[in-house]
């Protein structure tokens, strides 16, 4: 039995876990800019640093193209493969957002959804 | 400045309509995250205070199924400050470009940030060295872009819940949309050594919990570009 069901009714501490869950993320997107101090990391780390969201919205995707249920996806029939191909495709012919997504749907959707892949 | 002036400034508009680039992409995210939050067993109330306070994706999914099966509060709260620590990476490189706001505006902008604002920001002002005026209401116009269409969606994500089929995996128009910008950062011989090597890295971390994949690649891909900067200085001094 969790402290909650003497303590709080349930709502009260789901809200107060929910706001600390607020709180948490004010402090971690706000980490380095608390300091009134002129914070200044080494030059170096400062540029290698650069390639951090970068890394992180690859880290984001490449699970979410090439993997299934927690390993590499080891079937053709997926339609996240050709979905994520004709987007890259479409991409090389005109760099932006929409085009490559609407490519990408364009395959992804009668395959998924129609053929359940 | 009031948001009212702001709305005019050149640069809030520039950053807010580089954003809504993005849009579809976002909302489908968005419509996604809200219709798991009210599946999970939240409640109407809970899930509409948690999008409109918590504001972290990934850090709310994660917490989901924390939350459903009574773990304590500071269970909860540690797992998703490890979900959330890549924004304390990112907020090294905002305090560049923001370090000059006063405190307690940086604060508040900084926790409007999300991934997708310093990437796209990135890719606007290339020169990352040092901040130039305009950058804050920039990532301003950015900020507020992001923070309506994920809020308008993700609402109605709660609302609809019973309505919107998951099953057509909507969640991946988002991962498709961001694509797009991943390519688009692939700018010289790091980036891709660093994208390379973070995909690698986070397809071979996934079984860690908490998404710790994601810090893995970054750190992966972070001591790979310090290493190259290195192996180029001193090919460099060799010619």
């Amino acid at each position: 039995m969790t402290p909650s069901a003497w303590v709080l009714p349930g709502w009260a501490y789901g809200a107060i876990t929910i706001l600390g869950l607020a709180a948490v993320t004010a402090l971690s997107r706000g980490f380095f800019l608390w300091s009134r101090r002129d914070l200044r990391l080494p030059d170096a780390l400062q540029r290698a640093l650069q390639v951090a969201p970068l890394a992180a919205i690859v880290a984001v995707l490449a699970p979410e193209i090439f993997m299934a249920h927690g390993a590499l996806i080891d079937t053709w029939r997926d339609a996240r493969l050709p979905a994520a191909l004709a987007a890259t495709a479409f991409y090389a012919w005109r760099p932006g957002v929409l085009g490559p997504l609407l490519a990408g749907l364009a395959l992804y959707m009668p395959l998924h959804v129609g053929l359940g892949w | 400045m009031h948001l009212r002036d702001l709305s005019r400034d050149r640069h809030f508009r520039h950053g807010a309509s580089d954003m809504l680039a993005f849009g579809p992409g976002l909302a489908a995210w968005g419509l996604v995250t809200g219709v798991a939050m009210t599946q999970s067993g939240l409640g109407v109330g809970l899930s509409i205070l948690m999008t409109l306070t918590v504001y972290a994706g990934s850090a709310q999914l994660a917490s989901l199924p924390l939350l459903a099966s009574g773990a304590p509060m500071w269970v909860i709260w540690a797992s998703a400050f490890c979900v959330n620590l890549r924004f304390v990476i990112f907020s090294s490189q905002w305090r560049v470009h923001l370090g000059h706001l006063p405190r307690r505006r940086r604060l508040v902008l900084g926790y409007l940030l999300a991934d997708l604002n310093l990437v796209v920001f990135q890719k606007a002002w290339p020169d990352r060295a040092a901040h130039q005026t305009g950058q804050a209401r920039y990532a301003a116009g950015g900020a507020v872009a992001v923070w309506t269409v994920w809020q308008v969606s993700s609402l109605a994500g709660i609302v609809l819940s019973s309505l919107v089929p998951l099953s057509w995996g909507l969640g991946f128009a988002g991962t498709l949309s961001m694509l797009g910008i991943a390519y688009s950062l692939l700018t010289d011989r790091a980036a891709w050594v660093a994208a390379i090597v973070s995909a690698a890295a986070a397809v071979a971390a996934f079984a860690l919990p908490l998404k710790l994949n994601i810090l893995v690649a970054i750190a992966a891909a972070v001591a790979a570009s310090i290493l190259m900067a290195k192996a180029n200085q001193s090919a460099e001094r060799r010619a």
